[in-house]
């Protein structure tokens, strides 16, 4: 992992909303690998590849892998283990 | 829910000059949503030949200002949209964004204080946002920014800090240049260590909120010791630039 490239979900927040249909910063999850709970805000952001990996300030496994190309998008929630998504 | 995120055409109705690298462009939009201090907007540029370009910058303007947003762009020398802004754009252009974006590093008026702001260069912009809606506020809690800058000419809103500061007992501005500084600097001379750090948290009062911006080195080494000096890292929230500066 190269750390001075790495940015926070937040940086491709608009590609999430995009994705999804509503903000999703502000959305929490559990990671599937360690278990930390908190909002899709805190994980940090590699984008520098064709796609986007988005992984846990904790433990650093891969929680969202994201690739768009200009047919379709490509979306790996794999590493979490849920999501609450608010609906008021 | 609101609607969906979607792109529109702004149009440019002021630029202003903030540093030699650094403007604000006021943007008009056709559909303008209040936002809330510390999101950004997406900025899309697209070539003859279908090519895209696309960047986040923060919003500098607090929500009050109905129909128009301030970002602040700072030039990236080899950037892809950036220097377009500095070099091409003049009011009257019609530039393509979204927003606003992001519900996480964002703070509003009701979440309270104390706030405890770090910023590296154009890192300020959105807790330029935070300070300015924090100033039109009815109860202003008590707030501190730490700003790291180059040099005193590379002091983003250096003049506009410095007057909310005189004005504002509750606001605590503390700079450092770490580059060079003008003969007789009383602030500080160095990057953002444990020194300034311990300062910072003392002035801001106990148990703040933490919103650190900035190149993702400048965040990592205050997220970090602001956490080793006792700060919960529930209460740090941080935006990294990336390799910048």
């Amino acid at each position: 992992m190269d750390e001075p490239m790495m940015l926070d979900a937040n940086a491709v927040a608009g590609d999430l909303a995009e994705m999804f249909g509503f903000e999703m910063t502000a959305v929490v999850h559990r990671c599937a690998h360690c278990g930390n709970v908190g909002q899709m805000g805190t994980l940090l952001a590699w984008t520098q590849g064709p796609g986007i990996t988005l992984r846990c300030c904790i433990c650093r496994d891969v929680v969202v892998r994201m690739v768009m190309t200009p047919s379709r998008t490509l979306i790996d929630v794999s590493g979490a283990a849920y999501m609450e998504i608010r609906r008021t | 829910m609101p609607e969906p995120l979607a792109w529109q055409i702004s149009t440019v109705t002021a630029i202003r000059t903030e540093t030699a690298e650094v403007s604000s462009f006021t943007l008009e939009l056709p559909t303008w949503r209040p936002h809330r201090a510390g999101q950004h907007y997406d900025v899309r540029l697209t070539a003859a030949d279908g090519y895209q370009a696309q960047r986040s910058y923060s919003i500098a303007s607090p929500p009050s200002r109905a129909g128009e947003v301030d970002l602040t762009i700072e030039k990236i020398a080899d950037g892809e949209v950036s220097p377009y802004f500095h070099d091409t754009v003049v009011v009257g252009d019609r530039v393509e964004v979204r927003g606003p974006i992001g519900g996480y590093f964002v703070w509003e008026p009701a979440f309270g204080g104390p706030l405890l702001l770090i910023a590296g260069g154009s890192g300020v912009v959105p807790l330029m946002a935070m300070l300015r809606e924090r100033t039109s506020a009815e109860a202003r809690p008590p707030a501190v920014l730490l700003h790291s800058s180059r040099t005193f000419d590379d002091v983003i809103y250096r003049d506009e800090l410095a007057a909310l500061a005189a004005a504002d007992a509750g606001l605590r501005v503390i700079q450092t240049l770490t580059r060079s500084q003008p003969p007789g600097w009383t602030g500080y001379d160095r990057r953002i260590d444990r020194a300034m750090l311990t300062e910072a948290i003392a002035a801001a009062g106990p148990s703040p909120l933490v919103y650190i911006c900035g190149p993702t080195l400048l965040v990592e080494a205050a997220a970090n010791g602001l956490v080793e000096l006792g700060v919960p890292p529930s209460q740090v929230r941080t935006e990294r630039f990336g390799p910048t500066s």
